[in-house]
Formats: structure tokens, sequence, C-alpha cells
């Protein structure tokens, strides 16, 4: 098993998808000679030509689009937003057109496209380019929402966001790309079964702490440090945002009694608003003996400044005192 | 008409200011002190002073994510652009905007921006702003030659156009869109006939020139508050440094790169031309240690100045 960066593994899965499927190209900015804005695809032009590499004018609509017309025609595009943010330049090829085709075509036409964007913050790129803005596209039946949080997740995703015959919508933290672990290589899957199971990073009985992205390595550090010693904690990596994994998130909560969701994106009509939702309105209510809490970003755009950055995104300190504060007064 | 001799002086003390001060951005990036990333115009300070300096304080400039210079020869001052990028109290934006958003309303600079083609239809919303209040001035819109290529570019020469609005869009073509050469970029192959597709006066000029740059805003700007029309200007330029902090720079040559620093730099053309004006070589040192002074002194207050307050972050989102 090589040892790959998240980034890495990426480009891996994507070379797979190239080697296998001839019908499969990527189109976005900056992809082919600069190797991505983070170097997810450096060396793919070399290895595969300007048919199927292609750099695109700075025209997201356009990327987007022309991604939608190629997937209903036989072509299996993977698409790149160089920062999440500018999705918001794509919306109509994502949102009236990708997302309702299958349906409003009464099934007979799949858009098979992957829409990958690098999400989040921490980096200080401020304002416009350092967004989570996932829970826009869970709110549009049709598409299909992908949050990796490290290497192996992020190529076993791709790899099945490739084969499904939906329109996925693939948001890469900027803060993965350099994660590193040992990866399992693998052929491509048969089926997207993978998309919709969220994952048990660690079991536990006290809490359940339920997350996604890059927020998943915060609350992996927060549940190792010293001062949650004596807690038990189960956390749940949603890894797909939409469908999302119910059933496991209520399991979980019927055992622990306790849902904590933690995220770095704003959290009003978010990801985790529809978790904590799902968990009062089932047959988990009655075994919660605590309310339920959401650790979101602030209500706030994100500022450039590192210690206001800080301030906006939760921090380990966070996680671990919301831990504390459940347990000990649940 | 020929420029008055301290009118020129100006001219060279703003595109000093702007290379020294972008040079001192990334001498600090380089010891850590500064957080993100930032996109340096080094090598194009005659498109945004020339610009810049033929406008009146009442215009309005909107700018891009390659904004220092067009905000320093808007009239911000060095001091407070320094706190912006460090995350103090005194930055333009309190440390919530950085070096890609600093917005400075006193001098009518209505904000950088981090979207390309971002803030193509906020001119053209400002110049219907500026024409309901008749007011004799304009709104110049800087952008770069990759914003041609978002619809909005489009939506925004063609209403402008339409409704006839105040507006002058200055396209910086500095012949690259990051690592996309704008002539793999550009079908047609001509930014100025796109503009005149629209019905809209267009002109290409050496945007190293900043005499020419300068003429060619003061001309543009009387057409357009005299008729009424929208114009465009095509400034051709180029860029000495990478896009960002993270570019490898694999996309051009170092020939190429060589060639417009030691033959185009507008720094070193328009001293030599100031020099055979028989501006005395004397005077020219004098600004630049000036400038330097400046700078250097703007750096410290700016290092003085304390961090950005933390509360009120989301109060802070709404009016
Ligand atoms: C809508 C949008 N797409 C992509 C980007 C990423 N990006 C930032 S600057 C840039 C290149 C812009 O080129 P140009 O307009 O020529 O300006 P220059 O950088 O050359 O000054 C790109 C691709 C962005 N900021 N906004
Ligand atoms: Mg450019």
């Amino acid at each position: 098993m090589p040892e790959m960066t998240t980034g890495q593994a990426i480009k891996s899965a994507i070379s797979l998808c190239l080697d296998n499927y001839e019908e499969a190209f990527l189109a976005g900015e900056d992809i082919g000679i600069y190797g991505g804005a983070f170097g997810v695809t450096d060396g793919l032009l070399e290895k595969y030509g300007e048919d199927r590499i292609k750099d695109t004018p700075i025209s997201e609509d356009a990327i987007a689009g022309l991604g939608v017309g190629a997937a209903i025609t036989g072509a299996r595009p993977i698409v790149e937003m160089q920062f999440s943010d500018f999705i918001a330049n794509a919306m109509d090829p994502i949102v009236n057109q990708a997302a309702k085709l299958h349906f409003m075509y009464g099934g007979t036409i799949d858009v098979p496209i992957v829409v990958r964007g690098a999400s989040g913050g921490g980096t200080g790129a401020a304002a416009q380019h350092s967004q989570s803005l996932e829970s826009w596209f869970c709110h549009v039946p049709g598409l299909k929402v992908v949050t990796p949080s490290g290497p192996q997740n992020a190529y076993d995703l791709l790899l099945a966001s490739f084969v499904d015959r939906n329109p996925i919508i693939f948001m890469e933290h900027k803060l993965i790309y350099k994660i590193k672990e040992d990866v399992q290589l693998n052929t491509i899957p048969k089926t997207s079964e993978l998309l919709g199971k969220g994952n048990i990073v660690r079991e536990g009985s006290d809490i359940t702490v339920v997350s996604y992205s890059n927020m998943v390595n915060t609350a992996k550090e927060a549940i190792s440090d010293k001062k949650l010693e004596k807690y038990s904690v189960e956390l749940i990596d949603l890894l797909t945002l939409s469908p999302l994994d119910v059933d496991l998130i209520i399991s979980s909560v019927e055992k622990t009694g306790k849902l904590l969701v933690c995220q770095e994106a704003v959290g009003d009509s978010s990801v985790g608003t529809t978790v904590i939702s799902k968990v009062v309105s089932s047959d988990a209510f009655t075994k919660l003996n605590t309310q339920p809490r959401l650790l979101s970003g602030l209500h706030s755009p994100m500022p450039s400044a590192k210690h206001l950055e800080n301030k906006v995104i939760p921090q380990k300190e966070d996680i671990i005192n919301s831990i504390i504060k459940m347990v000990e007064n649940g | 008409m020929d420029l008055d001799k301290n009118r020129k002086l100006e001219l060279f003390r703003m595109m000093l200011l702007i290379r020294l001060f972008e040079e001192s951005l990334e001498e600090m990036f380089s010891r850590g002190i500064l957080h993100g990333t930032m996109h340096l115009s080094i090598g194009q300070e005659a498109t945004a002073t020339g610009a810049c300096l033929a406008l009146d304080k009442e215009d309005l400039i909107t700018s891009t994510h390659r904004g220092h210079g067009h905000c320093l020869a808007k009239g911000a001052e060095p001091f407070r652009m320094f706190a912006e990028l460090l995350g103090r109290e005194d930055g333009y934006c309190r440390g919530r905007g950085g070096s890609m958003h600093i917005a400075d309303l006193s001098n009518g600079n209505l904000g950088a921006n981090g979207v390309v083609a971002g803030s193509l239809t906020i001119a053209v919303g400002a110049a219907q702003s500026l024409k309901m209040q008749k007011k004799d001035n304009i709104v110049l819109c800087f952008f770069g030659d990759g914003a041609v290529n978002e619809g909005s570019f489009h939506e925004a020469l063609n209403l402008a156009s339409l409704w006839q609005l105040p507006v002058l869009f200055l396209c910086e073509n500095n012949q690259y869109g990051m690592s996309m050469a704008s002539k793999n970029a550009i079908a047609g192959g001509s930014i100025v006939k796109r503009a005149e597709s629209y019905g809209i006066e267009s002109s290409s000029i050496d945007g190293n020139d900043v005499e020419a740059v300068y003429q060619s805003v003061l001309t543009n700007k009387k057409e357009i508050i005299s008729n009424c029309k929208p114009r465009f200007i095509e400034c051709v330029t180029y860029r000495y440094r990478g896009h960002s902090k993270s570019d490898r720079n694999l996309y051009r040559t170092d020939d190429e790169i060589n060639f417009w620093k030691e033959e185009k730099d507008p720094l070193i053309r328009f001293t030599s031309k100031l020099l055979e004006e028989n501006i005395k070589k004397t005077d020219l040192e004098k600004i630049e240690s000036e400038v330097k002074d400046e700078i250097k002194s703007s750096v410290k207050k700016a290092l003085q100045s304390p961090e950005s307050s933390q509360t009120n972050l989301e109060e802070d989102s709404y009016a």
C-alpha cells in the first residue's frame, strides 16, 4: 500500500477512471500544465494529452454545462471548479439542468457527471475563496453530495462517484489535500453502493459526534486529547451528505443518548440541522438524555486574518469543551 | 498634449510606490508574517497609475484580485493597506478582507474583488447610479484578460451600451489568466473586437506606457461624459511574478519574462524618458528615497496597530 496525500489519492482514482473508460475526460481551469490550483491533476496532461485533460477559459457556467451535455450523450466528464465558491457561477447547469434532467424526462436520461471543487477555509483566502457550500446542493433532489476527509476515503469515493449514474458534487476541503496515509489501491467498483454510507471512525458509548469533511480531522484530534481520556466518544464521518446515512446516525445515538454535530459550514439550514432533525424525529428521540448540539462555523463570511478565521471555524478546543459539557451535564 | 513636469513626477512616484509596496509585501510573506496568498501586479504599475491618476476623487473604480496598485493609485494610504494585510484594526476592512478585498470608499474605490469578472456588472450598476444622480463622473472598471470569457462580461457590456452608462471598461491584458495564455482562451483573438461588437468605442494601448494610459483615460472620460456612452480600453501589459504564491511558472519561458522585465518595464522606460526630457536625476532619486521612507514607516506603523477585534463577527455580517 503506497503512502499518498489526499491530492495524490484523488489523482490516482481519476487516472484509474481515465485508464478504464476512454469516454472519460477532465475539464477545468488550469488543470493542465499548472496541474490544478492545488496540484491534484499534476502530470495528467502529459499522460493523457490535451483531448482528455481540457484546460478551459475562465467560464464556470460553460465548464459545468458542457459536462452535462457530454454526460447525457455517453461521455464521462469529471469537471473542476477551481475553488468551490465559483460554483455560484455554474448554478444553472448544476441545479436547474443536471439535477432535473433524469426526473423531468421521465427517466430516459442519466447525467453521470462528477463536479469536483476545493472547499473550506483555514488558508487565509478570505470570504470568496473559503466557503463550505455543500448544504446548498443537499437541498436539490437529483444531486448527490460527497465530502471526503482523507486519502483512502477520497480515493474510494471518487471511484464510486464516477461509476454512479447521477450528478455528483464532490467537495474537497483544501486542508485535506496534504494529509498522508497508506492507500489501498482498488479496481473500479461495479456499483456506487459506497455512496450514502457513513463511517464509524471510532466506537464509543458516551456520546455520538457526527462530522464530515475536514472537521472530522479536527474532531479526531479532539477526541484523542488527554482532556477527553475518561470519555468514550463515538465519531461518525458522514462521507456522503446526500443521501445521508440516517440509520447509522440513529443507531449510534440510540446507543449513546447524546448527539453533537461538528461542521465548518455555517449552521442555519445546514447538514447539521438536518442530522439533528432526523434524529429528533426518529425513535432515537426518546433515547436522548440531553438536547443535541450543533457546533458550526459562525454565521459570518470567512475573514482573511488568521486569528479571525480561527474564531469563525470551530477549533479542537471548542469540540473538546462541547463534549465535556454535554457528557457532564447530560 | 504634453503633461507638465509635476504631473510626470507624480506618475513616477506612484509607480514606484506600487512597486515598492508589493516588493515589501513579498518580503514579509517570505518571512512568514503574512497569512494567506496574494496576487502581485509587479510589472503592471503603469496601468493602475495612469488610469487612476487621470480620474478625479469622485470618479469610482472597481478593482480585481490583483488590486493593490489600483487601490494605492486611487489614493489609499499604504499604512492602512499594510494593516489590512496584517489583520490589524487599522486596516481598511479591519482584517476581514485582506489582500484580495480592500475597499476605500473615501477615495472612490468600490473594492477589490476575488471573483474573476465579479465586478463588471457591479460597475454597470454604479454607473447607473451616477447617471441617476446626474454626476459628471464615471466608473472605471478594472478586470483582466481572463474575465472576458465569463458570461457576466458580455452581460455587463451589453447593458452598459444599451443604457448608455458612464462606465469605462479597462481590461488589463497581461496575456495570461493564471496559466492560460489569453491567445488560447479568447476565440476570435481580439478583446477589443468583442467590446466593439456591443457598439462600444474601444482602443488597445501599451499598458506599460504610463503617459499613454493617462492620456487615454483622460480622453475617454471626457467622451463618456459628453456623449453619455460607455467606452473600452485594452491595456497590454505583463505580470512578472507568478499568478499567486503557488505558481511554478511552467506555462511561460524565462526568456519571455526577462524580455518584458528588461525591454518593457514601465518604470525603467519612464525613468529614461524623464531623464531624456532633462528632468534631473537627483529629483528622481529624491522621490525614490521619500517613497522608500514612506514604505518603511508605513510597515512599522502597521505592525504597531492592534490585532483586529474578534468580537461581533456575526453582527458584522449585516448592515
Ligand atoms: C469566477 C472565478 N473563477 C476562477 C477564479 C480563480 N482565478 C483567480 S484569478 C484567475 C486568473 C484571472 O486572470 P485575469 O482575469 O487575466 O487576471 P490576472 O490574474 O491575469 O490579473 C483565476 C482563474 C476566480 N477567482 N474567480
Ligand atoms: Mg491576465
